[in-house]
């Protein structure tokens, strides 16, 4: 299964409208999609999951994907997140 | 009397009773069902009731009070549509064969225990979304009516541990005087929904506000962040004097939104509006906007994953220009890079992006993303008063480059039969200091200037604004600042150009005398501030403002200068 780590630099964290634009990328493939931070594991496609993960700035986070498209996921939110979610 | 602290979170000071706002707790008893998928198909009923109803307290909340009270009700929407609440109801459902309102009640509850554990004023905020949504649900379940606790029957101060977005759609707007909660910080939904408002807001005041009763005299003082419980005779008229002061000015301002903004010995300038997206298009004309002096085009980029095409921004540009008639209506061309960028607009890491490829030079790397921004525009500006104006300008070969791509567009769409805007105004932002200190050669290559004072203080101070430690350097405030601007409207002026400002300093009562001793022809700021900006600049004179602008420029600092306008120009006080 694929996965990839990344560092959340944006200053409110996966919060707000940098989580909301986490899980409405992650809905759009099929693949089962999971985010831990620390010991706690969220799917990534629930806003409530991804909140309750308190990832604030400089968290690392972990990304698992599962599907026929998980490559294409896992690249569409590294990118989101590398790209500090279009603002700084 | 009693004073009790809090977070200052809306301006102004209210006077009047206490209304004591509680919630009527719903009742939610677990029961054995033996049907799952009759129950599943209760909830979806529920859940699209519910969705309905949130997409009209959205309208209501937009018109309002504003885009960002209103993105409240969005976030729950997706609370509404998030798999992991909706699989666990599903399952328990199934598996222990409970009725849906238990199921949904017990989870929403989980999720509400589980942010609020984790100590954060945004994540409490959003336990109290998720129990708003999930309460509005069950009360769809069951078949209750949302109505609102109580009704207000005069103006009144609301109390509340903390209001939801769903209190606060059903509350009579016109006798809110002002707020007071336990509960929330300077971004909790009441502090928004108060600033959309504009009436005056105390949270996060803590467990005192339990003493509070009905009908108490309360004053809520939204600069100190403080509430006075049953004052003495004495602070209530103090108060009193402070709210009718004002009152008066804002009265006053107000009153004379509409009229022209005419020095009292006949110099007058234009106060125009910087607005983000068709929603600002009434709330600028409200409040006494003679156009737009800034319309920042990134609304169209934002929120989505792909550019936006030539004709979706020919027609908002349309619409919004349009809108204002022959009123000047000035777009700046796409802003991105530095603090802000876009995902799906590949831009290279850079180690200083306030330096790197941002604005214009991010434009005319990419004709792709550029040419149909500049043909949308030319579309859009014939037959209204659209005017261009491109930001991050720092030499005369960016305004000849740039100046080329517009001509080839015109070219282009002439061929292709388009009407244009042959005579539309060409502008540059100035806010790089090269353009300030080359302002002459500038001005002879476009029609006019706009003062982007955010950048040019940070960038002629070398103090990064989004950093807390040398922010306060970066104010536009500094003598190096204003010096400036003065060679700019000076250069302007003596070619015929005219010039305008659009940062955040155009609507600071403090700056406004100085800016018009310097000539200033366009102060272009949010649109609550225009009624202010206008019944200043219509209670002094230029002779006046010139005065001050030649001492304020001799000053030796930040303070300095504050003091000295504040004491020069007793207008600019106002609470």
């Amino acid at each position: 299964m694929p996965e990839i780590k990344l560092i959340v630099n944006h200053k409110v964290g996966l919060h707000a409208r940098p989580a909301s634009m986490f899980v409405q990328t992650a809905a759009k493939f099929n693949a089962d999609i999971q985010v831990t931070h620390g010991e706690n594991t969220a799917n990534a496609k629930s806003i409530l999951g991804v909140l309750t993960l308190g990832a604030h700035q400089g968290a690392e986070i972990l990304i698992k994907a599962d599907g026929d498209d998980a490559d294409e996921a896992l690249h569409a939110l590294e990118e989101l997140v590398l790209n500090n979610f279009g603002e700084s | 009397m009693e004073t009790i602290s809090g977070i200052p979170a809306s301006y102004g000071i209210a006077i009047g009773p206490a209304f004591v706002f509680g919630h009527a707790e719903l009742e939610i008893e677990t029961v054995s069902i033996d049907d799952p998928e009759a129950e599943w198909q209760r909830f979806e009923k529920a859940r699209e009731e519910s969705r309905l109803q949130l997409e009209d307290a959205y309208s209501v909340t937009l018109e309002d009070c504003g885009e960002e009270a209103a993105g409240i009700f969005n976030a729950q929407m997706m609370m509404l549509d998030d798999p992991e609440l909706i699989g666990t109801v599903k399952e328990r459902v199934q598996n222990e064969l409970i009725n849906v309102e238990a199921a949904l009640y017990e989870t929403a509850e989980k999720f509400a225990c589980q942010l609020e554990a984790i100590e954060d004023e945004y994540l409490s905020a959003r336990a109290l979304d998720i129990r708003d949504v999930s309460s509005r649900c069950l009360r769809n379940l069951l078949g209750l009516y949302d109505s609102p606790a109580a009704s207000l029957g005069k103006p009144s101060i609301i109390v509340a541990q903390d209001l939801t977005p769903s209190d606060t759609v059903l509350l009579e707007k016109d006798y809110v005087l002002g707020f007071c909660t336990a509960k929330g910080g300077s971004t909790s939904h009441t502090a928004i929904l108060a600033r959309g408002l504009g009436i005056p807001a105390v949270v996060g005041a803590g467990d005192q506000v339990g003493q509070i009763d009905q009908d108490d005299t309360l004053v809520v003082d939204g600069d100190a962040g403080e509430v006075i419980i049953n004052p003495t005779a004495k602070s209530l008229k103090e108060f009193q004097k402070r709210q009718a002061h004002f009152l008066e000015v804002q009265a006053e301002a107000e009153s004379i939104s509409h009229e022209p903004a005419v020095t009292t010995d006949g110099h007058q300038v234009e106060v125009v509006a910087n607005i983000g997206s068709e929603d600002g298009i009434e709330p600028a004309l409200e409040a006494g906007a003679e156009g737009v002096g800034l319309l920042r085009s990134e609304f169209l980029y934002l929120e989505r994953d792909t550019l936006p095409t030539e004709e979706e921004q020919y027609h908002s540009y349309k619409n919004i220009a349009d809108a204002f008639g022959d009123k000047p209506v000035i777009l700046r061309s796409l802003d991105v890079g530095g603090d802000k960028d876009i995902p799906y607009i590949d831009m290279p890491e850079e180690a200083n992006p306030f330096l790197g490829i941002r604005a214009i030079r991010l434009c005319l790397d990419r004709p792709d993303i550029f040419k149909p921004q500049l043909r949308a525009a030319l579309r859009a500006g014939y037959g209204n008063n659209l005017k261009l104006m491109f930001p991050m300008v720092g030499s005369v070969d960016d305004v000849l480059r740039t100046r080329e791509v517009l001509e080839e567009c015109r070219v282009e769409l002439k061929d292709e039969g388009y009407d244009v805007a042959d005579m539309m105004e060409i502008g540059i932002m100035i806010e790089i200091p090269s353009a300030a200190i080359i302002a002459d050669q500038l001005a002879e290559v476009v029609d006019f200037f706009s003062i982007g004072t955010n950048d040019l203080s940070q960038y002629t101070m070398a103090a990064d604004r989004t950093n807390a430690r040398v922010a306060t350097q970066a104010s536009g405030f500094q003598p190096a600042v204003f010096r400036l601007i003065k060679n700019v409207i000076e250069a302007a002026h003596e070619k015929g150009k005219w010039v305008g400002l659009c940062g955040e300093m155009a609507g600071e009562l403090l700056a406004i005398p100085i800016l018009l001793g310097l000539g200033l022809d366009e102060f272009s700021m949010n649109p609550p501030a225009i009624p202010f900006a206008k019944r200043l600049i219509r209670s002094i004179s230029l002779e006046e403002a010139r005065q001050v602008a030649n001492t304020a420029l001799n000053l030796k600092s930040d303070h300095e200068i504050r003091e000295y306008v504040q004491q020069a120009i007793p207008e600019v006080n106002i609470g």
